[in-house]
């Protein structure tokens, strides 16, 4: 398209961004899923977000055109860049930057103003996902989010900080950690340090927020990190819990959920009681709520893009409206609030010349992204990376949702690797698997994103492969999803009975050993200068 | 992402007919007063919570069909246990049936399982 | 004896006559299967709990045969009958010929 950047911004202004007619007497500000993701960026949503079983077809699994059809939305306008894919590299340039805390705190104080006593709350993924928050421990966002002053939170990926570390950090958070699933792993009794809920008295009405953290955190992540804690989805302590606070004279109920999208919306089906359900973990942002039954669930997105405002109508005890906005968060738009821009200053200060350093470039068609069920540029990128620096025949690299977009012609700066693969057990292993063997790995993880009951979709996207193609048809059942295993530099078939080389990162295991990824995938860069991948096409999909 | 362990294949299913044959002593075992609680999806396959309770057990031996020994463990239960029900946690190498048999009180024998699925690790979101 | 090995009990101090009571256990084993292999190849030797007992005053509550399919640091969960005032006692038979117990005592209220 031929945005330029003035036209785009001309007919937006932060007051437009922001317009709401103030409604009821409760309003809830949802942010999620930031993944430390402290300053503007760039995110591109996904082209490929398949559902199955009963969600076939249904939102969040609707994309590009079709998603702006769903919702009334102009090819072009600045809701086509935020929530869709499709011409992303030229909106981008038009509409410019995403994120950035210190917008989200002036749309925070905004609300604020509106309703002083609005809850803020947030939905996890929050201490993990950046240079800064790897070398602070997530202490640079704790300091960030603290100075949005939120009202409770739940978690995910905070736990592959370690236990040790987590329960420091909970133990001095000036607000509520919460998890009704997040139980002592040794005597199976809720753990302590989380409470399951907590009261608030907003706008003359009884509020109870539960917290429901990521329900599998030991398969998702590594459980050797937390051994204390067992989560699970406990959707009939869920129905407890709710209960509990009904009886207290809860008059709203909120859960502040990290379950992911079909997962609540499962639970919501089965729990009864539940008002709003603020949804985490699948990085979904929809312009509007999804209902179950009574329940409304609102979906946020990630990475700092959008902030949800929820203003409810509660009377006798009941909730009688409400009204909604998914508020996208265009840098360049909404002014920064400069009191937390100093507080990310400060994180950033210690490490400003190595975040800054440029590594390599993208060529001038070479956008890189990671969103997608199968495959995004970043990932291809981060494949052949493994493939050429750890000399293996095949790399493997975890469907994870997180991480910024670099558009084309744009420099590639140590900041940028790190958005895409900052973890605490990021190491880059090299070992022999057989044929077979990974067979058994991509039906287990193909399994975990395509089973049709959504209880059992336990993880991210699909593990993203380098050096190998091959064919998947969704609808089948775990074992016969994969067929037509391709060696691509040979393109031969996979013999089950051989070994291959394999390069990979984010292994669960303990003890996995080999050099950092964001160190292998600096070195790639760096030796290739500009980058400019090949298109993958190596993953067939059908039965979607 | 995972590389959690190979799950192994159940290729015990003589010794578990042998275990049950030992624990029936060749009786017919049927449906009825057993109940296994265990989780449709474990988190982590080295320690699965499974409960098994009948209202008028006097000893359950549990099985873990898929496990290389299928052997678990077997619960007889005394003169004050106030229920015929336990749990404990269990090792599952793979995706497989758990499967408990009760000797009831009139002498027979009552039989129920549950699949569990066991993953070898799937990828954040 | 095997180095580490630390049962720990849950017991409720006080009940009523007759009331029924749950009882929770654990005891720190690393419960070797017998399965695994170490670096060099040679398979680890079966060393695991294989017996767990809970009597109340003489009285037995449950008798439990474990197999090496209990997971590290057994845990086991039932419900006891407490007819009187008096102790239970917990017992775990290694393999290697250990035998730990601990006791507890309950009141009637
Ligand atoms: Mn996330
Ligand atoms: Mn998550």
């Amino acid at each position: 398209g031929n945005w330029s950047r003035l036209a785009a911004q001309q007919s937006l202004s932060q007051d437009k961004l922001l317009e709401f007619d103030t409604f009821g007497n409760v309003s809830l500000i949802h942010i999620t899923d930031i993944h430390a993701q402290l300053v503007p960026h760039y995110f591109r949503e996904p082209s490929v977000n398949i559902g199955v079983g009963s969600n076939k077809g249904a939102v969040p699994h609707v994309t590009g055109a079709d998603f702006r059809k769903l919702y009334g939305i102009d090819d072009g306008s600045h809701s086509a860049y935020a929530l869709t894919y499709n011409d992303f590299s030229s909106l981008a340039k038009g509409y410019g930057n995403i994120g950035g805390m210190d917008r989200v705190s002036t749309v925070i104080n905004a609300i604020r103003a509106d309703r002083p006593d609005a809850l803020l709350l947030d939905g996890g993924d929050t201490w993990h996902g950046s240079y800064t928050c790897y070398q602070s421990q997530g202490q640079d966002m704790v300091n960030v989010m603290n100075a949005l002053k939120p009202d409770a939170m739940t978690f995910h990926w905070e736990f592959t900080l370690g236990s040790d570390r987590v329960a420091e950090i909970v133990e001095g958070l000036p607000f509520a950690a919460l998890g009704q699933n997040i139980f002592d792993a040794e005597w199976d009794e809720p753990a302590e340090l989380f409470p399951p809920y907590k009261f608030f008295e907003r706008g003359g009405v009884k509020i109870a927020v539960i917290g429901q953290a990521f329900p599998y955190m030991p398969i998702a992540n590594p459980g050797w990190m937390f051994p204390e804690y067992s989560f699970g989805i406990r959707d009939e302590r869920m129905q407890e819990m709710v209960d509990e606070v009904r009886s207290k004279g809860a008059e709203l109920v909120v859960c502040l959920s990290h379950n992911g999208f079909d997962v609540d919306k499962k639970m919501a089906g089965k729990v009864t009681g539940i008002d709003v359900i603020l949804s985490g973990h699948t990085h979904d942002a929809l312009p509007e709520p999804v209902l179950i039954g009574e329940t409304i669930i609102v979906a946020s997105g990630s990475t700092g893009k959008f902030v949800s405002r929820v203003d409810l109508d509660v009377r006798d005890g009941r909730m009688m409206g409400f009204r909604h906005k998914l508020i996208p968060i265009l840098s360049d738009v909404i002014a920064p609030d400069p009191i937390v821009t100093k507080v990310i200053e400060e994180q950033r200060a210690p490490h400003i010349d190595a975040l800054r350093e440029v590594i390599g470039k993208t060529a001038d068609d070479q956008l890189l992204y990671r969103r997608g069920n199968f495959n995004g540029t970043w990932d291809d990128l981060i494949c052949d990376a493994l493939i050429s620096e750890r000399e293996a025949d095949i790399a493997l690299s975890p469907g994870v949702r997180w991480g910024p977009s670099v558009l084309p012609g744009q420099d590639i700066t140590r900041e940028d690797i790190w958005n895409v693969t900052s973890m605490t057990y990021g190491q880059a292993y090299r070992t022999e698997m057989t044929g077979e063997f990974l067979h058994v790995v991509l039906e287990d993880v193909a399994d975990n994103l395509f089973n049709p009951d959504p209880y059992y979709q336990q993880g991210g996207d699909m593990v993203r492969v380098g050096g190998l193609g091959y064919r998947i048809d969704i609808s089948k059942p775990q074992g016969d999803r994969i067929t037509e295993m391709t060696l691509l530099k040979t393109g031969e078939a996979i013999d089950p009975a051989k070994s291959y080389q394999v390069a990979g990162w984010a292994s669960v295991n303990e003890d996995t050993e080999g050099p950092q990824i964001w160190d292998v995938v600096e070195a790639h860069i760096a030796k290739q200068g500009t980058i400019s991948l090949d298109p993958n096409n190596s993953v067939k999909v059908v039965g979607a | 992402l995972l590389v959690a362990g190979l799950p192994k294949q159940g290729a015990a299913a003589a010794t578990s007919d042998e275990l049950i044959a030992a624990f029936t002593g060749g009786a017919e075992v049927g449906a009825g007063d057993i109940k296994l609680t265990a989780p449709e999806i474990a988190e982590n396959g080295n320690t699965v919570p499974i409960e098994v309770s009948s209202g008028t057990a006097t000893e359950i031996l549990v099985l873990a069909m898929g496990n290389p020994t299928p052997s678990v463990a077997t619960f007889k239960f005394g003169t004050l246990a106030a229920s015929r029900a336990a749990s404990t946690r269990i090792r599952l190498a793979g995706t497989q049936d758990v499967v408990a048999i009760a000797k009831l009180e009139d002498g027979s024998f009552v039989k129920t399982s549950s699949t569990v699925k066991v993953t070898i690790g799937g990828c954040g979101g | 004896m095997a180095s580490g090995v630390k049962p720990r009990v849950k017991v409720p101090k006080k009940a009523a006559a007759g009331e029924t009571i749950t009882i929770k256990t654990l005891i720190s084993h690393k419960m070797e299967s017998g399965q695994r292999k170490d670096k060099e190849g040679n398979v680890i030797p079966r060393s695991i709990i294989n017996r767990f007992t809970c009597d109340f005053n003489g009285e037995n509550v449950v008798d439990v045969k474990l197999e090496p399919a209990i997971s590290t640091n057994p845990y086991f969960e039932f419900e006891a009958v407490v007819p009187e005032a008096g102790e239970f006692a917990f017992t775990w038979y290694d393999d290697d010929g250990s035998v730990y117990d601990t006791t507890k005592k309950i009141a009637i209220e």
